[in-house]
């Protein structure tokens, strides 16, 4: 397969995911307000002292896209039925194309659940504006990425598993928690003046390894998967 | 003797510890249609999955399309397999044209390929309906637009005709055809095999797991 055909094919399930999504509208109509009225509770539970919220402000941004886009990741390929899955094998789909496809589908998603998510949290915790805070639009994109990858990949490895949509879940916890402590400490790093470089190497690296796993596996976890 | 498409030879499917189908032979030729019989649950769909390469037979071994069953499959051999099962493989969110549309530009079809197909079908008037708005007749005429538009050389059809209406019927009929006329096969499976007889050459019944080779009454 040629270069040009593979990216074809990565365009297409991409259109394809995202005209779904568009259709069925769960992220905007039902995610997002969720993830809102988790930033909205929290400092009801926790209390409503100034400084303290603007503190966590942040971490808690991280930590409610975490949890939820959990969900947005995983969702395109949980819907996924075995007849459109043998479909698209049978048209000569790469299986490392659907993934990548589908990664980039939710990523954007993913980046739309945090744009209108972001705004909130400053208004709601009212986190100081930092030196360097530009880094953080480099940070949340690098995480909807990572974690658009981590739910392709746990929707691929429990592909025609009866239990999916517990075991998914499980899958991308843990895998999740380098991205939540990176995002974190790029903004705590640049709070207090330290250097953010790790942090910045370490979520690239996961988004690396994540998207060489996930390209690797395609083919035999689609097999797998009939 | 003409050429075989599909050779099956001694092939046999186990999920487990359950045998679904033993020692399965099966020639199917260049042009030919075959039907397969048999109750339900006696493994006619698992042999069609075998047949379009998505499920590895545990026993025994063949070709198709010149191809040997196994792991991996050349998707350019895939890509001349087409198989209609019993569950849509149609995005319900997406519209009929937009099903079709999908398809069509990953084969690199232009738009009014799809247009042209879908009114072949009937579905000319019906291109802007979501799929999970349509009848099962409809999504049945979609997955037979997709045929057309991939020209396979082995289509594999599991009950293709149930729940048609005899207008949709027709274009089963119509399809297996224009296969078998380009010189490629046709697989039918059925638990009716009246309305299947009039599209096939051979029928093989499946007895205890295993195919046995009749033939069509008139």
């Amino acid at each position: 397969m040629t270069a040009a055909e593979f990216w074809r094919q990565v365009f297409e399930i991409a259109r394809k995911d995202l005209k779904v999504e568009g259709r069925a509208g769960e992220v905007l109509s039902i995610t997002v307000p969720f993830g809102a009225v988790a930033l909205l509770l929290l400092p009801m539970a926790i209390g409503t002292e100034k400084t303290m919220l603007a503190k966590i402000g942040p971490g808690m941004f991280f930590g409610v896209t975490l949890l939820f886009g959990m969900l947005v990741a995983f969702r395109q390929s949980a819907s996924d039925t075995q007849a459109q899955r043998e479909l698209l094998t049978l048209l000569g789909i790469d299986p490392a194309a659907t993934f990548v496809g589908r990664s980039f589908a939710s990523a954007l998603l993913l980046l739309v659940f945090e744009v209108i998510l972001a705004p909130l949290t400053v208004i709601l915790y009212n986190p100081p504006l930092v030196d360097g805070w530009p880094w953080m639009l480099l940070i949340i994109l690098l995480v909807a990425l990572g974690l658009a990858f981590v739910g392709t990949l746990a929707g691929a490895v429990t592909a025609g598993v009866r239990t999916r949509s517990t075991l998914a879940p499980l899958l991308v916890a843990p895998l999740s928690v380098p991205l939540l402590i990176s995002s974190s400490q790029v903004y705590e790093g640049l709070r207090l003046g330290r250097s953010i470089i790790p942090w910045i190497v370490l979520l690239l690296a996961m988004n690396l390894a994540l998207a060489v796993v996930g390209v690797a596996t395609a083919k035999p976890l689609e097999e797998t998967s009939r | 003797m003409t050429e075989a498409l599909v050779q099956l030879e001694g092939v046999g499917v186990r999920f487990g510890r359950i045998t679904v189908l033993r020692d399965v032979d099966l020639r199917v030729a260049a042009g030919e249609g075959v039907g397969i019989v048999g109750p339900n649950g006696s493994g006619k769909s698992t042999l069609l999955r075998v047949l379009a390469t998505l499920l590895q037979p545990t026993d025994g071994h063949g070709t198709v399309l010149g191809a040997p069953l196994g792991k991996d499959t050349p998707p350019a051999v895939r890509r001349r397999i087409s198989l209609i099962g019993h569950q849509p493989a149609l995005y319900g969110e997406l519209t009929l044209e937009e099903n079709l549309g999908f398809v069509a530009r990953l084969l690199g079809r232009s738009h009014d390929d799809v247009v042209k197909t879908l009114s072949k079908v009937g579905l000319g008037g019906a291109l802007d309906r979501r799929a999970d708005h349509s009848s099962h007749g409809m999504q049945r005429r979609v997955e037979f637009a997709r045929v057309l538009m991939t020209r396979p050389d082995l289509l594999l059809l599991d009950e293709a005709h149930a729940g048609l209406d005899r207008h949709a019927a027709a274009l089963v009929e119509a399809t297996v055809a224009t296969v078998k006329r380009r010189g490629g096969s046709v697989i039918l499976v059925s638990h009716e095999p009246d309305r299947m007889l009039p599209l096939v050459e051979r029928i093989y019944e499946i007895v205890d797991g295993t195919t046995v080779e009749g033939v069509p009454e008139p």
